[in-house]
């Protein structure tokens, strides 16, 4: 293996720009004659525009042009990428999404008209001269009252604020519903997955700018995936030919899924480019971003679990109301439903289940993907639920959970939500974490903080997700309007060093260390002679991005099929200069050596002579060494792990400190431990943010309650521990040719379920009756648990 | 507008601001000192620390014509001419104390500045002393053990490697 191979825990190349200050994030860009937006957005929820007045803001100091919907009468809305069909087998209700309002505004932050000006400062200075007259109409806000008969509507042109009732697996709903009355005993569980904010700490930016000599358009823009956002905007909204049109997604600063979405500040900025002539340029405040990034989870759920007398899991029911706020975001569909219903039979042998999932619009910021996207959700469900069994049953959790994980020798596990799990040893990650958090002991620690008066508590979850997404022709059969496939271009260049164009992108993940490890391992040259290129459509082949813990597994897979073309045209030409056959060529450590004899040629000769051919097989052989592959991968990749938290909890205040947090995961095989470790660390945090700080509160006039740093609790050092983590547990993945799982959402799915398991054990055991808190399980909601326990 | 003039990683650097230009940007936009970054706009989450006259300050609370005149020392006076990286810049490489970047410049600047307050800080100092700096991506964990490092001290004592 090369020095930098894969394993190795090669440090990141691309730190030293991110230390030094010359990183490029979207708003360090700023181009010649730039202009600046601003965009007005609603200040109320739901109201009706009964009219704009621009005159006195359009003849303010520096003012170029306002914008109105009256302006993008030609254009598309903003589409979205995934149609769910409905139980009963009608599509769902898909509202238009104008790029600014039109007639109505529909949640505070609707953006209403858009000014662009000299500076930033003279076109906010003119938005406060525009003259609203907006009627205010009643907010839609309760997603079970939003869907009574008579409730006000968020769309007038919809039947209702019901965009789909969604069931799954439908053949089994009476089945289920059997099973569930029949069973020795039912654990019953209420809950709401909060609402979250994801924040990166980038705050979203786009650049629009046009070019008159070629007709060609730019969009720089703080994006996940370029070329989804290329497809979305061009095709549906502007109506730009993708060769017209290139996308930059260049150093951004998170995504955890609300870069993933094309946004109506892209399309704008792209547009307005055109009709200024002039490059225009949006930067998103904080509190913009609070009212106009995505929001995430923001589900209502009541979940049922049978279990007979064996202490079997015989069925799961779940029913649960997703918001999808006040228009569809690209992916908001598909999350409470095919990312969601999926995973509901968890790392468990529970034959039969039913999800059913309504999802409501309100006069709220949109929802969508969010790390783990859908995935938490139902992660969190069925790892609170199987904990309340266990306390019911007056069993071990962890007992309970082994005796109905699936068994090692049953993979391939097909389970009843339609996914197939090609590997996981669930029994080896539940070992782990409990040796690694010494399970054995911990009564005697309990024992210790409940002499100082304080009340522990130890709180476990397994977990599985569905990564590496996904295959296309499946999802298309889902509902999915595009293809999830990745691609790669490998340029070898003529001394041998290589350039690797990968669709897959990073805002933190770290891919162009870790990709450039995968290529020099299968070559077996230095990886700092291997560049990674990412964010770039003019670059890059169509690829779909980085989203869904795909990008080793998909992304990854594509450079493996792509560096394979390479090495195999490689070998051919070093058979010709070699005088030998194909057959005998071997490449290890960058030489090509003939079996058997001494000969041996290095890497760059190779390369070297596909650019200067004068001695090549050219009768047979095209000169150049650069390959293209498209990778589909024909299942999904199912991380799995083992999550223990400890806390204590002081009764007096409700306070919860965690005092250890550990992690047992599987990834299959890992290309860069120290990365793998950060991704789990920062899906944690997140994970215990939304488990102990973070919720997003409307009031009932729809106005964001939490919508700066100021009142929406963002973890910061002093609330975290420091973190155990092991991924020594490795089922490798069968279908991709790494035998990787991927790693960016697993902390985040995990962890909320550890820490309120934990913090309700720590009640029990304290004497409170208490056997459910919502998140996030701030000091209030403990205390007052505690009053009424 | 009022000129103003500052000294900005050791030269003198002069440029235009208006009255409610706050430093940050004028870094950022005047002097084209990109590395400064703004996160927010309530001065919560520190990803617009400099030094001001040898102090850790959120540039983004500070107008740009009360620096007139300062000494401000930002990211990109760090690293040597050479490239060599600080402790603190090479302690966060070392330890993947960083994974966007994006929070990085704050976080390398509140550290240099808590290194030089506090030459050998706990993990409790550490995290006290980054309450004003968000980071979303690292979950700090990496962040603590580099700038613990950074300090000299010997990094398995609070986490295991
Ligand atoms: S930008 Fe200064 S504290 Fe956030
Ligand atoms: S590294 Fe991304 S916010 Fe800290």
């Amino acid at each position: 293996m090369p020095k930098d191979g894969i394993g190795a825990s090669t440090k990141r190349r691309e730190d030293i720009r991110f230390l030094t200050g010359n990183g490029n994030y979207t708003d360090d860009i700023n181009m010649h004659g730039q202009t600046y937006a601003h965009f007005l957005r609603s200040d109320i929820a739901h109201g009706k525009i009964n009219n704009i007045d621009t005159s006195a803001a359009s003849e303010m100091p520096g003012v170029l042009r306002i914008f109105t919907a009256a302006d993008f009468e030609e254009k598309g809305g903003i589409p979205c990428g995934w149609q769910v069909t409905d139980r009963f087998g009608e599509v769902m209700q898909e509202p238009k999404h104008p790029i600014l309002a039109e007639g109505k505004v529909r949640h505070v932050g609707d953006p209403i008209a858009v000014v662009v000006a000299e500076s930033l400062e003279q076109a906010r200075d003119a938005a406060e001269a525009i003259e609203l007259d907006i009627e205010e109409l009643e907010p839609v806000l309760n997603m079970k009252e939003a869907i009574k008969d008579g409730a006000t509507k968020v769309h007038d042109d919809l039947t209702s604020n019901l965009c789909y009732d969604w069931g799954f697996v439908e053949e089994n709903r009476e089945a289920v519903d059997e099973a569930i009355k029949n069973a020795h005993h039912v654990t019953t569980l209420e809950l709401v997955n909060n609402r979250l904010v994801a924040n990166p700490m980038e705050p979203r930016v786009a650049v629009g700018d046009y070019n008159r000599s070629n007709d060609e358009f730019t969009l720089y823009t703080t994006s996940q995936n370029p070329h989804v956002i290329r497809l979305l905007m061009g095709a549906f909204v502007l109506n730009i030919p993708e060769h017209k049109l290139r996308v930059v997604a260049p150093d951004v600063g998170g995504g955890f899924g609300t870069k993933i979405f094309h946004y109506a500040e892209e399309a704008f900025v792209t547009w307005a480019s055109k009709v200024l002539n002039r490059p225009v340029k949006w930067t998103s405040t904080r509190s913009e971003a609070f009212i106009s990034d995505a929001h995430g989870r923001d589900h209502v759920t009541k979940i049922e679990l049978a279990l007979d007398e064996n202490h079997m899991f015989t069925a799961v029911r779940t029913d649960t109301y997703a918001n999808m706020g006040a228009y569809l975001s690209t992916f908001a569909p598909s999350i409470p439903t095919w990312l969601h219903g999926t995973l509901m039979a968890g790392n468990y042998t529970t034959p039969l289940v039913y999800v059913n999932v309504k999802a409501v619009f309100t006069n709220t910021t949109p929802v969508d993907a969010y790390r783990g996207a859908g995935r938490p959700e139902a992660t969190f469900q069925l790892e609170r639920v199987v904990d309340k069994a266990a306390r019911e049953l007056g069993v071990d959790p962890a007992e309970l959970r082994r005796k109905n994980f699936i068994k090692p020798e049953q993979f391939p596990y097909d389970t009843p939500v339609a996914v197939t799990y090609d590997t996981g040893n669930y029994h080896a990650t539940l070992d782990k974490a409990l040796e690694m958090t010494d399970y054995a002991g911990f009564e005697a620690r309990a024992a210790e903080s409940k002499a100082r008066g304080k009340l522990r508590g130890y709180g476990l979850a397994h977990f599985i997700e569905a990564c590496g997404i996904a295959p296309s022709n499946l999802v298309g059969q889902l509902g999915a309007r595009a293809g999830l496939y990745e691609s790669a271009t490998v340029r070898v260049n003529a001394t041998g060093s290589i350039s690797v164009m990968t669709g897959s992108h990073s805002h933190g993940q770290g891919h162009e260390t870790t990709f450039a490890q995968v290529v020099a391992e299968m070559i077996g040259i230095p990886a700092d002679q291997i560049d990674i290129v990412h964010g770039d459509t003019s670059k890059v082949p169509m690829g779909m991005g980085t989203y869904g813990s795909r990008s080793i597994a998909v992304g990854g897979s594509a450079m493996v099929r792509a560096t394979e073309k390479i090495i195999n045209k490689a070998k051919k030409i070093a058979a010709h200069l070699l005088e030998a056959s194909e057959g005998d060529i071997e490449l290890k450590d960058g030489q090509f050596t003939v079996a058997g004899t001494d000969k041996s040629l290095a890497w760059g000769e190779v390369t070297l002579a596909a650019y200067v051919p004068h001695n090549y097989p050219l009768e047979s052989l095209e000169p150049g060494l650069e390959e293209t592959a498209f990778y589909d991968p024909s299942n999904f990749t199912y991380p799995s792990g083992a999550y223990i938290c400890e806390v204590e909890v002081d009764p007096d205040t409700g306070k919860v400190d965690i005092l250890s947090f550990t992690t047992a995961d599987d990834f299959g095989n890992i290309i860069n431990p120290m990365v793998v470790e950060g991704q789990v660390h920062g899906g944690v945090a997140q994970g215990i943010g939304q488990a102990m700080l973070e919720n997003v509160t409307y009031d009932e006039n729809g106005q964001l309650l939490t919508g700066s740093f100021m009142d929406y609790a963002m973890p910061r050092a002093s609330d975290l521990p420091m973190y155990s983590t092991d991924h020594s547990c490795q089922t490798p993945c069968t279908h991709n040719p790494l035998g990787v799982k991927g790693c960016g959402e697993a902390g985040a799915i995990g962890s909320p379920p550890a820490v309120v398991n934990a913090v309700i054990d720590a009640l029990q055991r304290g004497g409170y009756n208490v056997d459910h808190i919502d998140m996030p399980v701030s000091p209030s909601r403990v205390w007052s648990a505690m009053q009424k326990g | 507008m009022t000129t103003l003039t500052m000294k900005v990683n050791g030269k003198t650097r002069t440029g235009d601001a208006e009255g409610r230009t706050l430093l940050v940007q004028f870094l950022r936009d005047e002097l084209e000192l990109t590395g400064t970054h703004v996160g927010c706009d309530t001065s919560q989450c520190g990803a617009c620390v400099v030094h001001v006259n040898g102090k850790p300050v959120k540039s983004c609370t500070m107008f740009a014509n009360e620096a007139d005149g300062a000494e401000i020392v930002t990211i990109e006076g760090q690293a040597a001419e050479d490239g060599t990286l600080t402790a603190v810049q090479q302690a966060f490489q070392d330890h993947h104390g960083l994974q966007c970047g994006f929070c990085t410049p704050g976080m390398v600047m509140s550290a240099t500045a808590l290194l030089k307050e506090n030459p050998k800080p706990t993990e409790a100092d550490i995290r006290h002393y980054l309450e004003g700096n968000i980071c979303r991506c690292t979950g700090y964990h990496n962040i603590i053990k580099a700038i613990y490092a950074a300090s000299g001290q010997d990094v398995s004592s609070i986490a295991a490697e």
